[in-house]
């Protein structure tokens, strides 16, 4: 699961220029895979590391919406898969930090950006989990926008980042399925059951649609970013097939979609949906979201308690290997 | 004191009789914890059999700017294909 | 055997499942509340493996009870309909997650445990417990990998992470002496060839144990010999606070599917 806007905030790239920057945009335009040694325009490594770190936050952070429902999921069969799709949301985000990791920079680093504020991770996540529908609306919603996204990215120019994303959206195939069986048990179960299911796609909705980023004409790095193959569609593109996607999946559910304008071109075949609240997006992006100070409090927390854990195993580990150091060196100096 | 763990490679051997292959990395303090983190990481869906993790700084790659040096010469020693070879229809088993 | 004396024996029998499946599953909530807040990020990959593997092992035998009982309840009724007397789970089970080192002694400790109870069951006079025995043991070698490679780390690692590792031993090991303690079920379902002589486990355990405690650098405490009865139904304050959580929603909607 993940995303939206993951090339801001930051700086506008920079096109490199000069021979090895004719070089390099030549191998992307071949459809070349660009591998870690391989020269780069630093605005290229910096505009990855940005968004493959920010893709890797998300996956962390969204750990914990979900999360939250693991000690109160309603059936056992319900609780293990919730507890596996949580944990695959973990192995993500270390699948791309690994993937990070062979652009020079640390997980360590990373981690130190994201609990400083500093990296940005996808503003869905700073919504509450409210009650169990919600966990049902983010495999049904997010997740199904963050596959509209994260399709695409698997035939990214850098391969590292490509290779996990493939593996990601291989493993993410049955998050969404559960999300929506979830909705359709509730939507086809009691009237509060029902309720709950309305209520939660009351308030995922537009959050999910807003997870594809501002619009193109707002969106500053679309271009580069298409340029290097980093990004395949642009934001207006991937929103609107995840709309015409889901609304008749809503239909299914017997479930209102909380927009008066919505309604079928006939002549496009699209859905067009009502005027987006921007404004809401970017409080939550601005740190004033429901969630935001939760969310980080948490993985600060976590942190903070576990680094006297990773210290004992650094701690044992050097003295595994001191011990090993002194057992050569007396079996080197017994006659 | 730091805490950081160092960084491994990981190879996954799907099944017996194919080959290790890279898959990834991760982060552990020692060389058991690796394999335990390997297959808590990399194996969740059956995708292996047996696992090799190496800590990342003791691989070493060729430089991606001697690539010609090192891997174009290879590409003239067409002789070395088996179509190189022309062999008419009617001969078998060749 | 008259029919009185044959209801007896199914509910021995059903109780003794019970007791099995309902530590795997207590074990397995402990642990689900660690996700996404574990010392590092592979960890969180490793407890939610443990706890998957533990909740897998309570849904068989959980099902196999309901059967053996005869009255219609499946997994999900004896999980989220009983109350915490009628949870058989043994009392080390439900202790509070506490920090990294609480967590990892109380998972080593039973760890050590189910590698004796299922090994045995492996081979027992009931096939199907045997079966999921068999199963279960093999998640559960991997489970004591796990938690006394941590327990070593731990114990032989920085002078705060022993101080906490032997706080955590020390705090845990008052609850062991219920595992070896035969009761009458424990009896009953020896005679009938099910169940393992407890007492017997104990020595083979508890050599396993004080060689992890060695090479971890830690102390065996002294015996407690105060007597826990969580598989008999009298727990701890901790279980029903945590079935509260646990049930929440079965016990709101009465009725519902999920």
């Amino acid at each position: 699961m993940y995303t939206q806007a993951l090339d801001s905030p930051g700086k506008d790239p920079v096109a490199a220029t000069g021979e090895a920057a004719e070089r390099f945009q030549a191998r992307v335009d071949a459809d070349e895979k660009i591998e870690p040694k391989d020269w780069m325009p630093e605005a290229y490594r910096q505009t990855l590391i940005r968004q493959i770190s920010q893709h890797a936050h998300s996956e962390i952070v969204g750990m914990l919406p979900e999360g939250n429902w693991i000690t109160r999921a309603p059936s056992l069969r319900r609780k293990a898969v919730l507890i596996a799709k949580v944990q695959d949301e973990g192995g993500h985000g270390m699948y791309l930090y690994s993937a990070a990791e062979t652009l020079g920079v640390s997980r360590a680093q990373m981690v130190e950006q994201l609990l400083s504020g500093a990296a940005k991770y996808s503003s869905i996540f700073n919504y509450p989990t409210l009650t169990w529908a919600d966990v049902g609306a983010i495999g049904w919603l997010v997740d199904g926008a963050a596959i509209m996204n994260q399709v695409p990215i698997c035939r990214c120019s850098y391969g590292p980042y490509a290779r996990a994303m493939v593996r990601i959206c291989r493993e993410e195939s049955f998050h969404q399925r559960q999300g929506f069986e979830i909705m359709m048990t509730l939507a086809r179960g009691g009237a509060a059951q029902k309720a709950m299911a309305q209520d939660a796609l009351d308030r995922w909705w537009w959050p999910s649609v807003m997870m594809f980023g501002p619009s193109d004409a707002d969106s500053k790095h679309t271009a580069q970013s298409m340029r290097w193959k980093i990004k395949r569609f642009s934001n207006d593109e991937l929103r609107q097939k995840f709309i015409d996607v889901t609304v008749p999946q809503a239909h299914f559910l017997g479930l209102t979609l909380p927009d008066a304008h919505l309604r079928l071109d006939e002549v496009s075949g699209h859905y067009e949906i009502g005027p987006i609240d921007w404004s809401e997006f970017h409080a939550v992006l601005k740190g004033n979201g429901p969630c935001n100070r939760e969310r980080l409090e948490a993985r600060r927390a976590a942190h903070a308690a576990g680094e006297w854990v990773r210290e004992a195993a650094a701690a044992h580990a050097r003295k595994l290997e001191d011990r090993a150091a002194t057992a050569q060196h007396q079996e080197r100096g017994s006659p | 004191m730091s805490g950081d763990w160092p960084l491994y490679e990981v190879f996954v051997r799907s099944r017996g009789g194919l080959e290790h292959r890279h898959v990834g990395s991760l982060h552990a303090a020692d060389s058991r914890m690796a394999i335990e983190h390997a297959r808590d990481v990399y194996t969740r869906r059956q995708e292996g059999v047996s696992l090799w993790v190496v800590p990342s700084t003791l691989i070493v790659a060729s430089d991606p700017a001697e690539a010609d040096a090192l891997f174009e010469p290879a590409r003239d020693k067409i002789y070395r294909h088996p179509t190189f070879y022309v062999i008419p229809d009617e001969v078998k088993n060749l | 055997m008259n029919a009185d004396a044959r209801a007896d024996e199914t509910q021995a029998h059903v109780r003794y499942v019970l007791r099995l499946a309902d530590t795997s599953l207590i074990l397995g909530q402990r642990l689900g509340e660690w996700i996404g807040h574990a010392p590092a990020l592979e960890e969180d990959l490793g407890l939610a493996n443990l706890a998957l593997d533990l909740i897998g092992q309570a849904r068989l035998l959980l099902s196999y009870a309901g059967e053996l009982e005869g009255r219609g309840r499946d997994e999900d009724a004896l999980a989220f309909l009983r109350e915490a007397p009628q949870f058989l789970s043994v009392t080390l089970a439900e202790q509070p997650n506490g920090d990294f080192a609480h967590t990892i002694t109380r998972q080593w400790l039973l760890d050590a445990w189910q590698l004796e109870m299922y090994q045995a069951l492996a081979g027992c006079a009931d096939p199907r417990l045997a079966a999921i025995a068999a199963k279960a043991l093999k998640e559960t070698r991997y489970h004591y990998r796990f938690s006394s490679g941590w327990l070593v780390r731990l114990g032989d690692g920085t002078p705060e992470s022993r101080r906490r590792a032997q706080a955590a031993v020390d705090e845990l090991w008052r609850f062991t002496h219920e595992l070896f303690s035969p009761d009458e079920t424990d009896e009953r379902m020896r005679a009938t060839g099910i169940a393992p002589d407890l007492a017997a486990l104990e020595p083979s355990w508890s050599r396993r144990v004080d060689e992890d405690l060695r090479v971890a650098t830690l102390t065996r405490p002294a015996a407690q010999p105060y007597a826990w009865h969580g598989k008999r139904g009298v727990h701890t304050e901790h279980l029903s606070h945590l079935l509260t959580e646990m049930q929440h929603l079965q016990r709101t909607y009465p009725g519902a599917s999920w």
